[in-house]
């Protein structure tokens, strides 16, 4: 009777483990997988393979596949609309998505902030520093970088390459971080030679190829030798001065290969840095920090390898003033300095670096940019 | 099928109140079928190119399904994205009926949009029913004169309205930026510029007991008025057959001049109206996030719906349906977001070309049914 009973208890056992088994877990295993895996959304608002901004972010969201238990979704070409609410909405509900970075600038006011109110209990990271503990939720976080101090490592490799003392930067809208590259990259040309100018030419708008090639050969027909730019997508820029015979500075990302032997270096972003940062906290179950701020020292940023065509001159100066910057505090609008218009901006000893605050509402361009915020 | 067995029954035997239905549906049915058929033409075409890259046409559109139209949270997403697409499409629908093919609707969006954010920014303090209607006028009126003048510009000049409008709508996006990075910025928009965010309490909310704001309701109504006015009203009447030969409607004493120009007007002040819920239901502030490309994606819906204001509703559902899945397909089929723009491209030409079809199939036709008896 009690052996009887053992096997029958055992029998029962057993089987409603299979049982469980096949309902459970066979018929639900891909769901089981994917709430398994902590899933982060990343939303782009172009494409991803741009050479530019959004292939940045896609850059830093690879870095993520390396580590385990993070499942990642992406997607592009989102407008800064209700479709990037509705895309927010999506991955939540649908993918259980539990940290989402909405990437582009204009995502974050009322989209991702109406999205924070809506869903609690996810968090949200957006680039472009806009967080503020005192107005935002907590479940809301800002991250960026210092990625003028890059546009200066480009101007000392362009003061050393350029021979007409011309320079070029094509520039999408007259905004502060906009204009801090500009101002950076003309500076760095100037620690090399103080006689060199930079044309500017704005755009307008961040992605419109048709303009920004016009505004390279107009700068090359001015005679600017070397051009840089800062839209979204560099890759007209790059390929268009290429074409000209101009040397080329890149933004964003790498556009090495699209002009292998005019490509001097380039001010890139390095989010996986930031990306694994977060997915590692995630994982640990410990609360991801709101603000997140950092330089090239801080691996936010990083420098394009340097191009063949890159003097020996240039390279030292470059590397000097990038073992400079890795100390921390490194100024580049440092006085005595005036605005273009004749207006001064800093005083002699009077410096901002790059973390002060008033960077962040730029409205001039320095003395030998030629060109217009307005 | 069942039309056709009718049509075998001599007329005089079957009662004349059933024919008459009958007759009428049919004639009712090819409106329907052929762009129905087409639809599903153009989804076959592009499941062609779905296997070429390797990729499952069943879980495409499975995907479709539930993104687009299978719950009521991809109901609403498509909902939402279908109500500016109504307003647009009804700026190509009725010039259409004139004859004009009006196709700069982006234009009279944007400065629809921008001219609601300043009335709402100027009107601050008054009572909010005053701001919102003023706000809705303003876009209105800045739109409607932007495409009205595309019509005086054809009518009295004889300039393209096609040209014009297209041309004016890229100088409506630059003067919206002129605008709003100058004269109406709000200077704390530092790296996005837009005008001065509106108060809450001129905000347009969602309807209640759903996810969309009050402008879908606002953009069916005007197609249902769109369509009364077209279909039952002398004006509509006489603006197709202007539509349909200028030069008779002139010899009529038909005043084709002001009709060309009123009937602009009227389909930019809806496509005004986009604007306006834009600002005040979407993004409570006006930037260039108003020039995304509905005024174009408009005239697909248009198109589509053969320029009938009624069928702009569900033409304009299933494009935001589709655009709604376009999310869940990139990130579960690992297809780049150009996909939908090639599946709305494909069903586009499949359904324009579907235009010729139409006359040409006894069964929609009573008038040939007894000579085929």
């Amino acid at each position: 009777m009690t052996d009887l009973a053992i096997s029958r208890r055992s029998l029962l056992k057993t089987s409603a483990a299979g049982a469980a088994l096949g309902l459970v877990g066979w018929p639900a295993f891909p769901t089981r997988v994917r709430a398994a895996a902590t899933t982060i959304g990343f939303i782009y608002v172009g494409p991803k393979d741009d050479f530019g901004y959004n292939q940045a972010h896609a850059e830093g969201a690879k870095a993520l596949k390396a580590l385990d238990g993070i499942e990642l979704v992406e997607e592009e070409n989102v407008p800064e609309t209700v479709d990037v609410q509705k895309t927010m909405e999506s991955m939540i509900n649908l993918d259980g998505a539990s940290l989402l970075f909405p990437t582009s600038f204009g995502y974050f006011d009322p989209h991702m902030l109406a999205m924070c109110k809506k869903f609690p209990d996810v968090q949200f990271r957006h680039c472009g520093g806009l967080w503020d503990k005192s107005k935002h939720p907590t479940n809301a976080g800002s991250y960026f970088g210092y990625i003028a101090m890059g546009q200066y490592l480009n101007g000392v490799v362009a003061g050393h390459t350029t021979k007409s003392k011309k320079i070029g930067f094509v520039a999408a809208k007259p905004i502060p971080q906009v204009l801090n590259n500009v101002n950076a990259f003309l500076l760095g040309a100037r620690a090399v030679d103080p006689t060199i100018t930079c044309q500017v030419i704005f755009t307008g708008e961040w992605s419109l190829a048709v303009k920004e090639a016009e505004a390279v050969n107009a700068l090359v027909d001015q005679g600017a030798d070397v051009i840089t730019c800062h839209v979204d997508g560099p890759k007209v820029v790059v390929q268009t001065a290429a074409n000209r015979g101009a040397f080329v500075c890149g933004y964003h990302a790498s556009q090495a290969p699209l002009a292998p032997e005019k490509y001097l270096t380039g001010a890139e972003w390095n989010w996986a840095t930031v990306y694994t940062m977060y997915a590692k906290h995630l994982l640990a179950g410990e609360p991801l920090p709101n603000f997140t701020r950092g330089g090239i020292q801080d691996g936010f940023v990083k420098m394009s390898p340097l191009g063949p065509a890159v003097s020996e001159p240039a390279r030292k100066q470059f590397e000097a003033t990038l073992a400079d910057i890795r100390k921390g505090g490194y100024a580049v609008i440092k006085g005595p300095l005036k605005d273009n218009r004749g207006k001064e901006i800093a005083a002699v000893g009077k410096a901002f670096p790059e973390t002060a605050i008033e960077l962040e509402s730029t409205s001039f361009l320095v003395e030998g940019v030629q060109g217009s915020t307005s | 099928m069942a039309d056709m067995t009718a049509s075998d029954v001599p007329a005089p035997l079957a009662p004349p109140r059933l024919s008459g239905a009958l007759a009428f549906a049919a004639r009712r049915a090819e409106g329907i079928v052929i762009p129905l058929a087409a639809l599903i033409a153009g989804m076959a075409v592009f499941s062609l190119f779905l296997l070429a890259l390797g990729k499952s046409p069943a879980q495409f559109f499975e995907l479709m399904w539930r993104g687009g139209f299978g719950s009521w949270f991809s109901v609403q997403n498509a909902l939402l994205r279908a109500t500016p697409l109504l307003f647009a499409a009804l700026c190509v629908a009725l010039p259409a009926r004139l004859g004009l093919t009006v196709i700069g609707g982006e234009g009279a969006i944007v400065l629809g949009g921008v001219a609601a954010a300043a009335f709402g920014h100027w009107l601050s303090g008054l009572p909010s029913p005053i701001v919102i209607f003023a706000m809705g006028l303003a876009a209105m009126i800045a739109g409607g004169i932007w495409i009205g003048a595309v019509g005086a510009l054809r009518h009295y000049r004889a300039v393209n309205e096609t040209i014009s409008s297209l041309l004016m709508a890229y100088i409506a996006i630059a003067l919206m930026n002129q605008l709003v990075e100058g004269p109406l910025r709000d200077p704390a928009s530092l790296n996005k510029p837009s005008t001065h965010p509106l108060d809450a309490a001129y905000r347009i909310g969602p309807i209640p007991g759903m996810d969309v704001h009050w402008g879908l309701a606002v953009g069916v109504i005007a197609c249902v008025a769109c369509w009364v006015l077209i279909d039952k009203t002398r004006w509509g009447f006489a603006a197709r057959v202007a539509g349909g030969n200028v030069r008779a409607a002139q010899i009529q004493g038909l005043a084709v001049g002001p009709l060309i120009v009123g009937f602009c007007a009227l389909a930019g002040a809806l496509a005004g109206l986009a604007g306006m819920f834009e600002v005040a239901s979407v993004q409570g502030t006006a930037n260039a996030s108003l020039a995304i490309g509905y005024g174009y994606a408009g005239i697909l819906v248009a198109f589509l719906a053969r320029q009938n204001p009624l069928g702009c509703i569900p033409v304009a559902f299933l494009l935001g349906g589709i655009a709604a899945a376009g999310g869940l397909i990139q990130r579960r089929m690992g297809l780049p977001d150009a996909t939908i723009l090639v599946l709305q491209g494909m069903l586009f030409i499949v359904v324009l070309m579907s235009d010729t079809l139409y006359g040409r199939f006894k069964v929609f036709n009573p008038d040939r049914w007894k000579r085929a008896g």
